[in-house]
C-alpha cells in the first residue's frame, strides 16, 4: 500500500448536492431526450452509476429522482437520457422544459454494485427494457473505447426490449456497433413493429433468453435494467436457466415505459 | 398500479446511504436479521412511503433498513440487519 495516498484513496469525497448546468439537449426518440451536463465538482464515474437529481419548486416542494449516466467515464462529460412519462412529476419537466443554460441540482456519481469494469473478463450480456438501456450504454461506450485485443476478451450481446422501433434509444449508435461487429444487438418490440420486421415482436421470455444469452457454462456477466416487472422476470428466468444469481446484476427503474 | 411495479431496489438508495456511510453501500453485503440470507444491499427491495424508504429482504420480506427524513433529521432503523460487510478500499 502506498502510504502517501492511502488516506485519499480510502476516503471517497462526500456526496454533496451541486448545481450542474445544461450544456446541450438532444432528442433521442419522440419520448426521450439526452441532457449533457457540466458538473462543477465531478470526480469521474464508473459505467453503470447514476446521479440523484432534485427539482425544487418556488414554494419549497421537492421532487427527487435517480438518472443513470449514459456517457463513458472517459467521455469527459456527464450525459443523462430521460424518458418522458406523460403523467410523471419530474420526467416531463426534464424532457420538455429544461433548456441549455439552465441549472439542475444533482449529486453523484452513485453506485458500486451495478457497475461494469473493463477488467471483468468474460462475456457481457446486457438486457434492457426501455430507458434501462442508459447505464448499459455507458458500459458499451466504455468497452468501445478499448483496443481490439481488450475487446476480444469481452464479447458483448445486448437484448433490448422497446415498445416500437421509434422508441429505441441510441438506435443509430447501436446499429453502428452491430455493423462494426463490436456488439451483437438483438431488439424485441413489444407493441407495434414496422412492416417487414423480422426481429422479435413480443416481451422477453424464456425461449428468447435461451436463444440470445450465452449458456450459463460460459459464465457471462449479466446486467439487467429497466422497468421493475421486466427486470424481475428476466432475472428469475436467467437463474432458472442456470446462471448464478451473483452474476446476474439487476437495477429496477420502477414503473417506467 | 400494483405495488410490485412501484418497487425499486437498493441501487436507488445508494445516494441516501452515502449520507449515512459516506462510501458506497450498494455493493456491501448485508445479512438479514430475519432469515440470515446474505446479499448485496443493492438487491434489497426498496419501497417508498411519504417521507422515507424501507429496504426489505428479497428472501423473507423482513424490513432490513428503514430511513425517514423529517425536518433537520435523518432517522434510521437498522434493526433488520444482523451484519454488514463493506468492501474496503484501504488495504489493497
Ligand atoms: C437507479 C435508477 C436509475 C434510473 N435511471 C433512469 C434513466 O437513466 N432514465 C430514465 O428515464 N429513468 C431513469 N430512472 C427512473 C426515474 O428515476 C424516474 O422514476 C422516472 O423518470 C419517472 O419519474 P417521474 O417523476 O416522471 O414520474 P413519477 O411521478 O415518479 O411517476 C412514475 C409513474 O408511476 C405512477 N405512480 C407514481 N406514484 C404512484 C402511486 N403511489 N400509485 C400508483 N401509481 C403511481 C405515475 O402515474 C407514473 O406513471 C431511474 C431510476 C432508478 C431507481
Ligand atoms: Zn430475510
Amino acid at each position: 500500500m502506498n502510504e502517501a495516498i492511502g488516506e485519499s484513496v480510502a476516503t471517497p469525497p462526500r456526496l454533496e448536492w451541486q448545481v450542474a448546468s445544461v450544456v446541450s439537449v438532444t432528442q433521442e426518440t419522440p419520448r426521450a431526450r439526452t441532457l449533457v451536463l457540466a458538473v462543477p465538482r465531478w470526480a469521474g464515474h464508473r459505467a453503470g452509476q447514476h446521479v440523484d437529481l432534485r427539482l425544487v419548486a418556488e414554494d419549497g416542494y421537492q421532487a427527487q429522482r435517480s438518472y443513470s449516466i449514459a456517457s463513458a467515464p472517459a467521455d469527459g462529460m456527464v450525459a443523462l437520457t430521460v424518458e418522458r412519462l406523460d403523467d410523471g412529476e419530474v420526467s416531463p419537466y426534464l424532457c420538455d422544459v429544461v433548456q441549455p443554460g439552465d441549472g439542475v441540482e444533482l449529486r453523484g456519481p452513485i453506485g458500486g454494485y451495478f457497475v461494469w469494469e473493463p477488467a471483468q473478463r468474460g462475456p457481457l450480456f446486457l438486457v434492457a427494457g426501455g430507458s434501462g438501456i442508459v447505464p448499459l450504454m455507458a458500459m458499451l461506450r466504455q468497452r468501445g473505447r478499448a483496443d481490439v485485443a481488450a475487446r476480444a476478451q469481452v464479447p458483448v450481446r445486448l437484448l433490448y426490449s422497446a415498445r416500437t422501433l421509434d422508441d429505441v434509444i441510441y438506435r443509430a449508435e447501436l446499429e453502428q456497433l452491430a455493423d462494426a461487429s463490436q456488439a451483437e444487438v438483438v431488439l424485441t418490440l413489444t407493441r407495434q413493429a414496422p412492416p417487414g420486421w423480422s426481429g422479435y415482436h413480443r416481451r422477453v421470455d424464456r425461449t428468447m433468453l435461451e436463444a440470445v444469452s450465452w449458456p450459463s457454462s460460459d459464465e457471462p456477466n449479466v446486467y439487467v435494467c429497466g422497468p421493475t416487472s421486466l427486470v424481475e422476470s428476466v432475472a428469475t428466468l436467467l437463474v432458472e436457466l442456470g446462471h448464478a444469481a451473483s452474476r446476474v446484476r439487476t437495477e429496477r427503474f420502477g414503473p417506467t415505459g | 398500479m400494483q405495488t410490485e411495479e412501484l418497487r425499486l431496489d437498493g441501487n436507488a438508495a445508494g445516494g441516501v446511504l452515502r449520507e449515512l456511510f459516506v462510501q458506497d453501500m450498494t455493493a456491501a453485503l448485508g445479512t438479514c436479521a430475519g432469515c440470515g440470507a446474505t446479499g448485496p444491499v443493492a438487491t434489497l427491495l426498496e419501497y417508498g412511503h411519504g417521507m422515507g424508504i424501507v429496504l426489505r429482504c428479497p428472501t423473507c420480506d423482513t424490513p432490513v433498513l428503514r430511513i425517514v427524513r423529517t425536518t433537520g433529521l435523518l432517522r434510521v432503523d437498522l434493526s433488520g440487519i444482523r451484519f454488514l460487510s463493506i468492501p474496503s478500499t484501504i488495504d489493497e
